[in-house]
């Protein structure tokens, strides 16, 4: 039984080294995927036993080298990176299954860089989850960006590459220009950049300069698609559906809310936070994104661009979570990392299984589709209700605390905003399935062919996923915990 | 052992009539190598030496300073020389292919006799601790550098050489009028002793006109914007191999000499109430920075953008300078090593391309991420430390910048800084794309793999930009140490 030190070692060291193994099998696909797929299941594996030795009290630290003074690399578990972690690992499992399915049915080229680039980007997931201070979070941080750049602009043509150069700009900009100079002005101002319960700034620090660092904060993690700087997000959909579903509805944006998470939290600390200027204003800048992104989400015929537009919303609800500076909004809004993360995926995986086994990627063709993926469709009605926050599915529960974060805070207008974008999302969402199954007096175009389903590994895929948006709405308890230690 | 400050001088300075003897390419090429190599080996030493016992003072021909030339190597110098030393020596050894693409076999010999004196004359520069020592030397490595600029391949690189021989005269007789005024002044040319006399001088006057003599002429030859116009000609049409060891080292140099005249001999105090320098050097570093970046992003030819681009590089040393603190001292002195290490990379790769393709315009770039994979790769790394990308050295040099910047409470030139970072993106992802997206077209098909010997050279710099972009205790601890003592501050 290794220690838990070495384990956080593995977690981050494992994708990582799967790398070279699928470059030797690049000429072997079903060796190559089988590397692929089990490099996920052992690092799920290992991240359960970091969870394990999590609830018993333990939290285990690697030091791996101080890059400046002060300025390390070094990883700790914790409450979110456990949180973060096991969500990552486990869907990189089911979304690798999904892959084999549907890159083979969909015949891309170069798949061996396709899942080196995934490897790399999971290992940099890894990384940020299990980060111990601010600055090995930025160094991952753009790895991350620069991991996934290959995966978007996976088709090589004009659209990919100009999608690609808005991704980059985006991403690298933001982060450059907002998020660096952060991080060197909190070093410089507090000395540290580990985090810490309560915050790195001593109490005398000029709120006027908090308040300031906080807007660079928030528009420096442009993961976490804050409007203006969300334009990345749809960009990237130009990528093949599995990188779209793992890192566009989950590990990449998600890497931006658990940032936006930890700095809320542990570098300034819930208190501080609640103090600052600019906390409301970033608040109610959040509620408009999820209000303008969901209006703009209805107006997609693209369903890509429709669960791309969904997603920049619902990464504000956590984001807004979080600027609730509440115990109970934390909570919701590291909760919601979870079941946003198998609503999303659930809907992506649909929309490539549409796109595979009946060429469509528009919402207009898909009327009456119920009849030939009737199972697919089914799927898309449970992720949509997840993402609404409708019983039985998980989103309920960080809907609820969300609201109930809120209300403690006295932000009424939030909770009008989040019910409000509910309603939005049953109205772009819901009538996709409603209108497979009944498409009313307009004939389907093809007429019946009986039962065309996308390939088997990538329906396992999705009955996984949808599985888990129910199971999650039964036992949210150990979720619950996990979120309920984030804060401290 | 005590003789090796000389050494490190004279050891490539008689290379070079015995390379004129020699005459052959294959065997000139051989004793360039040593040559170069056993330099780097002597900077190596000599760092340790400085290190262990501190500032190692020379007696050339054992006359005592004042009155003997006396080679004075402390921490600073000391960093500086293994830098040349170091990139020189991955030039020689990369020449043996490097070459052949730009310069014909009959030539060469010609090449390696200048290479050295130019070694031998920017080595010098570092190594003096004599004024009028530096001058000399500064002649011999530019008068190297103007006949190495001319064998490149087109006519224009005539051109370019008499555009780089007018402008780099104007300032090396600049520099000359400055020590001739402290010479008639203080009557000393050695140079602690003049940063001893000089505040007793009671002629401020003349002090100050030397000063800015000085500081003009060697701004002229680090091509400080708006002094720049000589760089990218005579960086695009030299010989791609005289291109990477200019890049990596020549401004590098001329950096140097202005922190050594500035610090050393006038001391970071010097006439602040009458020449708002450190705001000078502010604006222009920046101004430097956005508008090479900006020309940068629309060049057709990619040894000419990243010309500009080291233009845009030499601003944020200058933008270190002018902060006027410990950590922006620091931050230049760390960018001056990063950046050799860059430029390198990037220059070397790209002599691979040369040699391969023919060209170093955009179009000869189509495709060859997958034809040239090993280079493109050397280029991507090398402009993602251009840019600034954490664990490559870019990002250590950009992070002290910052932090040099927000200390001395300049929040709008860290800003700045940063947001010239993003334009450097754009400019290296134009190569990219077209590298990686494009197909082969006829110019590029059939486009293998540079040459071993050249693929080593470039890889070993790229190594060394990930390897000190994480492990920074070399480059950290002397920049910060030599910064402090620059600066009359002790640790």
């Amino acid at each position: 039984m290794m220690g838990a030190q070495q384990v956080l070692q593995w977690v981050i060291l494992l994708p990582a080294m799967a790398i070279p193994l699928l470059l030797l099998l690049r000429h072997y696909p079903n060796l190559r995927e089988g590397v692929s797929l089990l490099a996920s299941i052992t690092l799920f594996a290992l991240v359960t036993i970091l969870y394990r030795d999590f609830t018993v009290g333990g939290s285990a630290e690697v030091v791996w080298i101080a890059i400046m003074p002060g300025l390390d690399i070094s990883f700790r578990v914790d409450a979110l990176g456990v949180l973060f972690a096991l969500v990552a690992s486990f869907l990189w499992i089911i979304t690798t299954l999904y892959a084999i399915g549907y890159m083979r049915a969909h015949a891309e080229d170069n798949q061996t860089r396709f899942y080196v680039f995934f490897a790399v980007s999971i290992a940099s997931v890894m990384a940020i989850a299990f980060s111990a201070n601010l600055f090995t979070l930025f160094v991952f941080y753009e790895v991350l960006t620069l991991a996934t750049y290959p995966l978007v602009t996976h088709a090589g043509t004009a659209k990919a590459r100009a999608g690609g150069r808005t991704y980059l700009t985006l991403l690298v900009g933001t982060s450059v220009v907002f998020f660096l100079p952060a991080i060197i002005a909190t070093y410089a101002i507090s000395g540290s950049l580990t985090f810490t319960h309560g915050g790195v700034f001593a109490a005398d620090t000029s709120p006027v300069l908090l308040g300031a660092l906080l807007l660079l904060f928030i528009f420096g993690i442009g993961k976490a698609a804050i409007m203006p700087f969300h334009r990345w997000l749809p960009a990237a959909m130009v990528a093949p559906t599995p990188v779209s579903s793992l890192l566009h509805a989950v590990a990449v944006v998600k890497a931006g809310v658990f940032s936006v998470i930890k700095v809320g939290a542990l570098i300034f600390g819930l208190d501080t936070l609640a103090g600052l200027w600019s906390t409301d204003l970033l608040l109610y800048l959040a509620a408009f994104t999820v209000i303008v992104a969901s209006l703009v989400a209805m107006r997609q015929d693209n369903l890509k661009a429709r669960l791309a537009y969904s997603t920049v919303s619902q990464l504000s609800y956590m984001t807004a979570g979080v600027l609730l500076a509440t115990s109970t909004g934390l909570l919701g809004s590291s909760m919601h990392i979870a079941m946003h993360a198998f609503g999303k995926i659930t809907l992506f995986f649909c929309a490539g299984a549409i796109l595979v086994a009946a060429h469509k990627s528009d919402i207009s063709q898909m009327r009456g589709l119920g009849r030939q993926m009737p199972f697919t469709m089914a799927a898309f009605f449970i992720g949509s209700l997840s993402i609404i926050g409708l019983p039985p599915t998980g989103g309920t529960w960080s809907k609820w605390y969300l609201i109930t974060g809120s209300l403690e805070a006295d932000q009424w207008a939030l909770v009008v905003v989040l019910m409000l974008s509910s309603l939005l999302n049953i109205a772009y969402l819901l009538p996709i399935p409603l209108r497979a199954f009944f498409p009313g007096d307009v004939r389907p175009l093809e007429g019946a062919v009986g039962i065309r389903e996308a390939p088997l590994p990538s329906l396992i895929a999705i009955g996984i996923t949808s599985l888990m948006c129910v199971l999650l709405f039964l036992f949210p308890q150990r979720l619950y915990d996990l979120a309920r230690a984030v804060g401290g | 052992m005590v003789h090796l400050p000389v050494l490190q001088v004279v050891i490539p300075l008689m290379a070079a009539p015995a390379l004129l003897l020699l005459n052959r390419p294959w065997q000139s090429w051989l004793l360039t190598c040593v040559v170069t190599i056993t330099a780097f080996a002597i900077s190596g030493s000599l760092l340790g030496t400085v290190y262990s016992s501190g500032t190692i003072s020379y007696e050339l021909g054992g006359w005592e300073p004042p009155w003997g030339i006396e080679y004075r190597i402390d921490l600073l110098s000391a960093y500086v020389l293994l830098i040349v030393s170091g990139v020189a020596a991955l030039v020689a050894v990369a020449s043996r292919q490097g070459l052949d693409a730009d310069v014909a076999s009959d030539k060469q010999p010609t090449l390696y006799v200048l290479f050295c004196l130019c070694l031998a004359g920017l080595l010098g520069i570092v190594a003096t601790g004599d004024l009028f020592n530096v001058f000399v030397f500064l002649e011999i490595s530019s008068l190297s550098t103007y006949a190495l600029i001319a064998m490149g391949p087109h006519r224009r690189a005539l051109w370019a050489s008499y555009q780089y021989l007018v402008v780099g005269t104007i300032g090396a007789t600049f520099l000359l009028i400055g020590i001739g005024f402290i010479y008639s002044l203080t009557g000393t040319l050695n140079m602690q002793d003049i940063a001893a006399r000089l505040p007793l001088v009671d002629a401020a006057h003349t002090v100050h006109t030397a000063f800015a003599f000085i500081v003009v002429g060697v701004c002229l030859k680090l091509a400080l914007f708006p002094l720049h116009f000589w760089l990218p000609n005579a960086y695009t049409y030299a010989p791609s191999m005289v291109t990477v060891f200019l890049a990596a080292t020549a401004t590098k140099v001329a950096v140097y000499l202005l922190i050594r005249l500035h610090y050393s001999i006038f001391g970071p105090n010097f006439a602040l109430d009458v020449l708002p320098l450190n705001t000078l050097f502010l604006v222009l570093g920046l101004a430097g920075v956005f508008a090479a970046s900006l020309v940068a992003v629309q060049q057709p030819n990619v040894k000419r953008l990243f010309a500009y681009s080291s233009i845009a590089q030499i601003g944020y040393m200058i933008v270190g300078l002018g902060l006027g603190t410990v950590i922006g001292l620091q931050a230049t002195l760390l960018h001056l090593f990063n950046h050799a290490l860059m430029k390198g990379a990037l220059f070397m790769a790209i002599a691979g391309v040369v040699y391969r393709v023919g060209g170093s315009d955009l179009a000869h770039f189509a495709g060859l991420g997958r034809l040239m994979p090993w280079t493109m790769a050397a280029i991507l790394i090398g402009g993602l430390s251009l840019i600034g990308v954490p664990l490559t050295v870019g990002f250590i040099s950009k992070w002290y910048l910052v932090l040099g910047a927000l200390e001395a409470g300049l929040w709008p030139i860290a800003g700045l800084v940063l947001i010239a970072s993003v334009l450097a993106l754009f400019y290296v992802w134009r190569i990219v794309e077209v590298a990686y997206f494009e197909a082969p077209t006829s110019l590029t098909e059939g486009a293998r793999e540079a040459p071993l010997g050249m693929l080593l050279a470039t890889w070993v710099l790229v190594g060394a930009n990930i390897f000190f972009g994480i492990d920074t205790e070399l480059t950290r601890q002397t920049s910060e140490l030599a910064a402090q003592h620059l600066m009359g501050v002790q640790p």
